[in-house]
């Protein structure tokens, strides 16, 4: 192999590096639950936030398209803001996955729902048990 | 009584197929063409029972047989005829009887195309190809057994996801198993390459053929995904980097550039080692996506959560890479490279280079799709990187991809001297700079899309040169021009078919450049009669409906389109209530153009039907994603057809 070839292979893996190492920094999604996210907010920082859309929280108005309700995990909630009707898995006592930032005013600014589509059909009424972390791991792409 | 036949039938095909991999093994070794045969009629005769298979699943499902479990899972009474048919790959069960079926299609059609063009591959490949057929029978007796009984028997079934009540569903998942089993064939041979010692050109030029088709529908079976997502998941996209769009996709980069690298192995003597390990590369990683998405160690829209099946996987893989790398070390020597690059600017460099790319691009994929769990082995922290990711890192090689598109068929061999370069590139350079300009005055900002854009104009210009050039010559000769381009086509029908295929990339970044520049979206409640604009169209809500389906219920809103290209299309977006669902599931509607598709999700809306919130968007230059997969298919086409007899001069 001729020296030219080595050196050229070694600029693309330097740069394909680079690129990778840039790409994760910049665009890491940190999976957290209302307590872990409760316990350390970082204003700014993206995030997944799964947990059960508590009962009684959700205030939705189609005049001005803001959805608010909480998020729990049977130990805290975190009050969380979207702007856009809510998806058609979305309801109260569901799991329900939020992706956006936490505002230092005190709120969880969501800018995507999720909630997961499976091909399979599970029982409709086993969401008391939902594990947050499961759950924070599912997601499909109706709220994008 | 039908399952229980079923479960039999599969039980037998995989002993025939324990046994023909055995015997064609031995009859390869010891040269009886006895065993060999034998072998062969034990593939037949697993591909018969399979399909026997096939067709008692249907009829299961056509009866509404509820005392089969995978029957009561995926149908119910409501369903209508032909998602009673496409049930049967509708979840994990079927999808890998579907799968084997087609293993066991590919396996007849090798057994009858090549038991006598490739005796000395031929009972390997027979082996290769019987063995991963055993290890499918194997997952579907043992892990996930398709015909398994349920008691008590419902009355009624749970249903297809309604999601897969859709025309896509029925095509989408046939093209990109096709894709997926259709590099067990190259695989096969390269495998039996090695074992035989015979690592010359050979098994490549025989499979030729098998890869572009493989390749051709896996790409069929991603743009087919694309479009189920674009019109039916309602977000207005067609690609989210969701892992399993991943899964089919890293095989998919992997074997774009063993289509090429096997032009310079077939020319040049060289990357002898590399395509073999290309091979291997894209068949592992078609594996690796079955057990990603099958195994739900990475959830997504699509996973499946059964949990046994992984480790059959992911064991199977493991195997399969362990034995091809050893076969690598073992005739390593006999690998080695026959020719040497002999400049950097050069035919065979470019297409090096565009191989590294395409690697590199599969890699951060790949990357980018498991760093959920990397993180969370290193760091215990659930990180993710979603589409932000996969676009800074791919955009940049998939730019450089399409420069060397339209470098790689134009340059030299071994050397380009400067004037070949003048000959082939000043025009399209210039005409590609040139587009940029224009484009730029009439105002587009984005340096990405400006580069894009130019960079497709040079491709596409260096098509023109080279055809323009060819039927030039034969018109030299006396032949009028029409003729002589219908002839370029026939005789040098790989070479074009494979510019037609470049031309389909084209025409596919096209659309994925402007549908990601130009589409705008907007979500807005209305009042019955009220109207509201966005991207110069004007649609008005004209009331809502409710009406019952065979399987479900349905609230449809009606939306006139007032302006514009769509003026006076009525769009219904609805919402569908399955019984079985907690939720309701939106149901897009469109109007699809060339330039512009207005499209429309039923939101939220009031019970008294006077106002609704609907998601409104104009979507720009998305229809040339489709069309490319038509010009892709006629590119593929071309490139297949037999090449035709060379007349002696």
């Amino acid at each position: 192999m001729k020296p030219k070839f080595l050196i050229g292979g070694a600029v693309i893996l330097v740069a394909l590096g680079y690129m990778i190492w840039a790409g994760v920094t910049q665009s890491a999604v940190y999976f957290v639950t209302p307590s872990e996210l409760q316990a350390a907010p970082v204003p700014g920082k993206a995030y997944r936030l799964g947990g059960l859309v508590a009962r009684g929280t959700v205030r939705w108005d189609p005049s001005t398209l803001d959805l608010t309700f909480s998020v729990s995990d049977g130990k805290t909630t975190v009050p969380v803001r979207h702007r856009g009707s809510p998806p058609d898995l979305f309801g109260e006592g569901r799991g329900a996955v939020v992706e956006g930032q936490w505002r230092p005013e005190g709120y969880f600014n969501a800018t995507h729902i999720m909630a997961k589509h499976s091909e399979e059909y599970k029982a409709p009424h086993d969401t008391k048990e939902v594990p947050s972390k499961r759950l924070i791991e599912t997601l499909d792409r109706s709220g994008r | 009584m039908i399952p229980e036949i079923g479960t039999g039938a599969l039980l037998v095909a995989l002993a025939l197929a324990v046994y023909g991999a055995v015997v064609a093994a031995v009859g390869g070794r010891r040269g009886r063409p006895a065993l060999v045969e034998s072998a062969q009629h034990a593939a037949v005769g697993v591909f018969a029972l399979l399909t026997a298979a096939v067709l008692l699943l249907v009829y299961a499902f056509l009866t509404f047989d509820f005392s089969v479990r995978y029957v009561a899972n995926n149908t119910s009474l409501g369903t209508p005829f032909y998602y009673r048919i496409t049930s049967l790959w509708g979840a994990l069960e079927g999808s890998i009887v579907l799968w084997a079926w087609m293993l066991g299609l590919y396996t007849l059609i090798v057994v009858l195309r090549h038991r006598t063009s490739a005796r000395e591959l031929y009972p390997w490949v027979l082996t290769v190809m019987l063995s991963i057929m055993g290890f499918f029978l194997l997952v579907m007796t043992v892990a996930a057994p398709v015909f398994a009984r349920l008691a008590p028997v419902p009355a009624d079934g749970r249903g297809l996801n309604p999601l897969l009540e859709d025309s896509g569903m029925i095509t989408h998942p046939v093209a990109l198993y096709l894709g997926f089993t259709g590099f067990t064939v190259p695989f096969a041979f390269a495998m039996a390459a090695l074992v035989t010692g015979r690592v010359g050109d050979f098994w490549i030029t025989t499979t030729r053929r098998w890869t572009i088709v493989a390749w051709y529908f896996l790409s069929l079976g991603l743009l087919i995904g694309g479009w189920w997502s674009y019109h039916v998941l309602g977000w207005g996209g067609y690609w989210a980097w969701d892992p399993v769009e991943n899964a089919a996709f890293m095989p998919w980069l992997t074997a774009t550039a063993l289509l090429h690298s096997v032009m310079i192995q077939e020319r040049r003597r060289m990357l002898r080692l590399w395509n073999v390990t290309l091979v291997v590369l894209t068949f592992s990683l078609t594996l690796f996506g079955t057990f990603l998405t099958r195994s739900g160690v990475i959830a997504s829209v699509h996973a499946f959560s059964q949990g046994s099946i992984g480790i059959f996987f992911l064991s199977f893989l493991a195997l399969v890479v362990l034995l091809a790398l050893g076969l690598i070390a073992w005739r390593w020597d006999a690998l080695g490279a026959q020719g040497e690059l002999d400049s950097v600017v050069s035919r065979e460099s470019a297409f090096l280079l565009n191989n590294v790319l395409l690697v590199a691009a599969a890699f951060t994929v790949f990357f980018g799709t498991v760093f959920p769990l990397l993180s969370e082995a290193a760091r215990d922290v659930k990180v993710s990187v979603g589409a932000p990711f996969f676009n800074r890192v791919n955009i940049p090689l998939f730019l450089s991809l399409m420069f060397l598109m339209g470098v790689g068929p134009l340059i030299a061999w071994r050397r380009a001297s400067v004037d070949n370069l003048k000959r082939n590139f000043l025009g399209p350079v210039l005409v590609g700079i040139g587009a940029a300009a224009v484009l730029r005055v009439l105002g587009i900002g984005s340096v990405l899309v400006l580069v894009s854009l130019g960079l497709t104009v040079f491709v596409a210009a260096t098509i023109a040169v080279d055809l323009v050039r060819a039927t030039q010559a034969r018109r030299a000769m006396g032949e009028r021009a029409l003729p002589a381009l219908a002839g370029l086509l026939r005789r040098h029908n790989r070479r074009y078919g494979g510019f037609i295929v470049h031309l389909a990339v084209l025409v596919v970044a096209v659309g994925v450049t402007g549908s990601q520049t130009w589409s705008v979206h907007t979500e807005t409640t209305l009042k019955r009669g009220e109207q509201t604009e966005l991207g110069g169209y004007r649609i008005r809500f004209d009331g809502l409906r409710e009406s019952q389906e065979s399987n479900h219920g349905k609230v449809t809103g009606t939306f006139t389109v007032l302006n514009g290209r769509a003026a006076g299309t009525v769009l219904e977006p609805a919402k569908k209530f399955y019984p079985q669902q907690q939720s309701p599931i939106a149901y897009v509607d469109y109007r699809l153009g060339l330039i512009d598709d207005v499209y429309l999700v039923l939101g939220d809306f009031a019970g008294d039907g006077t106002s609704a919130t609907v998601k409104f968007q104009v979507n720009r230059m998305v229809s040339w994603i489709w069309i490319g997969g038509l010009v892709l298919t006629l590119g593929t086409l071309l490139a297949v057809l037999p090449e035709p007899r060379r007349k002696a001069a």
